[in-house]
């Protein structure tokens, strides 16, 4: 275990970013969200504050191009002495060069429990047969430097989950501690990242943060919705919960704006696309959401033509759909953002809230 | 998984070139692709779906309509009825176009259909998928029973590889072929009327494997009429077709339930269907 002043914390930023890339929490406009570190930002709040946008973007960007197309067309009267291609004359000749893999390791400083169980949702997806290669170079070249949350927000219910926000599962975990921020390395990576920083750290009494976990639980157990319940949601409860009459009597609000699946740390839905450039055609993706009339609409017109079945897709998909195919696993950490973020004020916690009641037999 | 040169991803295509097409109905063209050094971009079983795509158009999923025993080439046959597919029938032979997979799961050719004798149902465009597992079982007669095959269309020009079907299963051994179109046409001696109907009419045994595909209202009506026939679901199957994106169970456009169309179909077993969420 060691330990850094706080106010001494940005000595340590610059030493990190200067062996690798380091992304953290960055102020901009008033809110936070992770950035590339800067040598002299302004990092004070970056410790207490949640970000608004998780840190998925780390690991699956919201854009990345996936492969460039060169096009080359042969004109009309080239045609006869041009080049050929399984003995046929090639008039519109197309070229694939797919995109470099990351191959740099990089840091992600100040990532909470719920962000850091976030991503072994994405794992279940990403690294699942086949492969998707673009993430796993990413994850693999990704050394996170978690953070206990000092001071959990009212909408914070990772408990929930079973997440113990005070004990980050991480390469590194970090405390913040009266005036300091407490390190340990946790795997192999972190022990190689506190290496490579050890100077700057001092020696710490591991007894120090107990105080802080104990300060950090005591928060979640006052927090109003640490206490709410997943009973009757997870595995093999698709024909119960799909037909129920509760989603036709709570989705009217949704306005299909997709707000909730862009600051969702775990949703992964993404699109696929051509932006045409002068040198060819680059073939991007994109995150999507399943929330757009659009996502799933067909020529024939299918499917899922209402918002009451999309708004049913996404939390069935996460509370039920999801634990089916993973092993149980939900997809939710119960980090909050979509609550803080709804303009409707429509969440995960209201449906589950919802479902708890009309079960019970009360009205919704 | 395709070898785009300096690395493999699932998500990268090869490159295909365009070496014959042919113009089915007024609204359908079959395009013969072939890798630029000649032969098949890569292996597949009846059933299985390739992303096919217009750089700086779109990507779409398509069955490959020609069977796994064709050594030579693969075929898409592709109705006009989008964007992307406009644009594919606007392409000639020497185009080239970008091609990904094989995706999906396949029919049981190897397993549950040997030996078995096997109804083939088809609407429209659904004979596409079927006809690669129609055309594996004539190239290997002897794993399979009786075959037939009722396929229909809006009218005699909407159907699908008609020579085919005159020159080649029509003259194979044990295979009888009935077809129907929805209207009464001039030049046309065959039967009128609707797959459903024409399925009662004919009235199989039900000592067969029913396979079917076409347009989502055909598909109702055939599982209606051959459960009434006394077929269980564990005895049909069929292809859905959802929008697709990546191929690979990952993008989420496809997922019904717990399962993936692209990945985990697009064959169902109709026991399978029932399953699932009513959202197809």
């Amino acid at each position: 275990m060691y330990k850094i002043a706080i106010k001494d914390i940005n000595t340590l930023f610059s030493k990190i970013a200067g062996e690798q890339e380091l992304i953290l929490p960055v102020k901009k406009a008033g809110q936070y969200n992770f950035g590339v570190y800067e040598e002299g930002a302004d990092t004070e709040g970056i410790l207490t504050n949640k970000t608004v946008k998780s840190a998925k973007d780390a690991f699956f960007p919201q854009f990345e191009t996936l492969y460039n197309v060169k096009k080359t067309i042969t004109p009309a009267d080239e045609l006869e002495n041009g080049e050929e291609a399984s003995g046929t004359k090639i008039r519109t000749k197309l070229e694939v060069q797919m995109e470099e893999l990351k191959d740099k390791d990089f840091v992600v400083f100040g990532m909470r429990g719920c962000d850091v169980k976030a991503v072994d949702v994405l794992d279940k997806v990403f690294l699942s047969d086949p492969v998707d290669n673009y993430y796993k170079a990413r994850r693999d070249h990704s050394i996170i430097v978690a953070l206990a949350c000092h001071e959990p927000e009212e909408s914070c219910f990772c408990t929930v989950f079973g997440i113990d926000p005070s004990d980050p599962k991480a390469d590194v975990a970090t405390w913040v501690v009266g005036e300091d921020l407490y390190w340990k390395p946790m795997t192999e990576k972190g022990t190689k990242l506190t290496e490579s920083v050890k100077d700057i750290l001092s020696d710490a009494d591991e007894g120090a943060i107990e105080e802080e976990k104990a300060n950090i639980k005591a928060i979640m157990d006052k927090l109003p919705n640490t206490k709410l319940s997943l009973e009757g949601w997870g595995q093999g409860k698709t024909d119960e919960k799909f037909n129920s009459e509760v989603w036709g009597k709570i989705y009217n609000p949704c306005l299909g704006c997709g707000t909730c699946t862009f600051v969702c740390p775990t949703c992964q839905c993404y699109d696929i696309k051509d932006y045409t450039t002068k040198d060819g055609i680059q073939r991007y993706r994109c995150w999507d959401s399943c929330m757009y009339s659009d996502f799933t609409l067909m020529a024939g017109g299918q499917n899922r033509t209402s918002q009451l079945q999309r708004f049913r897709q996404r939390f069935m998909h996460k509370l039920v759909y999801f634990p089916d195919r993973y092993d149980g696993m939900f997809s939710c950490v119960g980090c909050g953002r979509c609550v803080d973020k709804c303009p409707q004020s429509l969440n995960i916690i209201k449906v589950i809230k919802a479902f708890e009641k009309a079960e019970k037999g009360g009205a919704v | 998984m395709c070898d785009c040169g300096n690395s493999k991803d699932m998500l990268v295509p090869q490159v295909g070139i365009i070496t014959g097409i042919t113009q089915e109905t007024p609204d359908v063209k079959t395009f013969r692709v072939n890798a630029p050094d000649g032969g098949k971009l890569f292996e597949h079983m009846p059933g299985q779906c390739a992303m096919v795509c217009v750089p700086g158009v779109s990507e779409g999923m398509f069955s490959i309509t020609s069977s796994p025993t064709n050594k030579e080439y693969q075929e898409f046959s592709i109705k006009k009825c989008g964007i992307l597919t406009e644009q594919l029938h606007s392409l000639e032979v020497g185009d080239m176009v970008t091609v990904r997979g094989p995706y999906g799961n396949n029919f049981p050719v190897e397993t549950e259909f040997k030996g078995k004798n096997l109804l083939f149902i088809a609407g429209g465009i659904g004979l596409a998928p079927l006809r690669s597992v129609i055309n594996y079982c004539l190239d290997n007669r002897e794993n399979y029973g009786r075959i037939d095959i009722l396929y229909g269309s809006r009218s005699a020009d909407d159907l699908v590889k008609l020579q085919e079907i005159q020159d080649v299963w029509m003259k194979a051994p044990n295979v009888n072929v009935y077809l129907t179109i929805d209207r009464e046409q001039e030049g046309w001696d065959g039967h009128v009327g609707f797959v459903p109907t024409y399925l009662k009419e004919i009235g199989f045994k039900t000592d067969c494997i029913g396979i079917v595909c076409g347009p989502p209202i055909m598909i109702k009506f055939v599982l209606q009429g051959l459960k009434e026939m006394g077929f269980t679901d564990e005895q049909i199957y069929t292809t859905l077709e959802l929008r697709m994106k990546c191929g690979i169970g990952k993008c989420g456009r496809c997922n019904i339930g717990s399962k993936f169309v692209c990945k985990d179909g697009p064959v169902f077993r109709f026991d399978q269907i029932d399953e699932l969420p009513n959202e197809y």
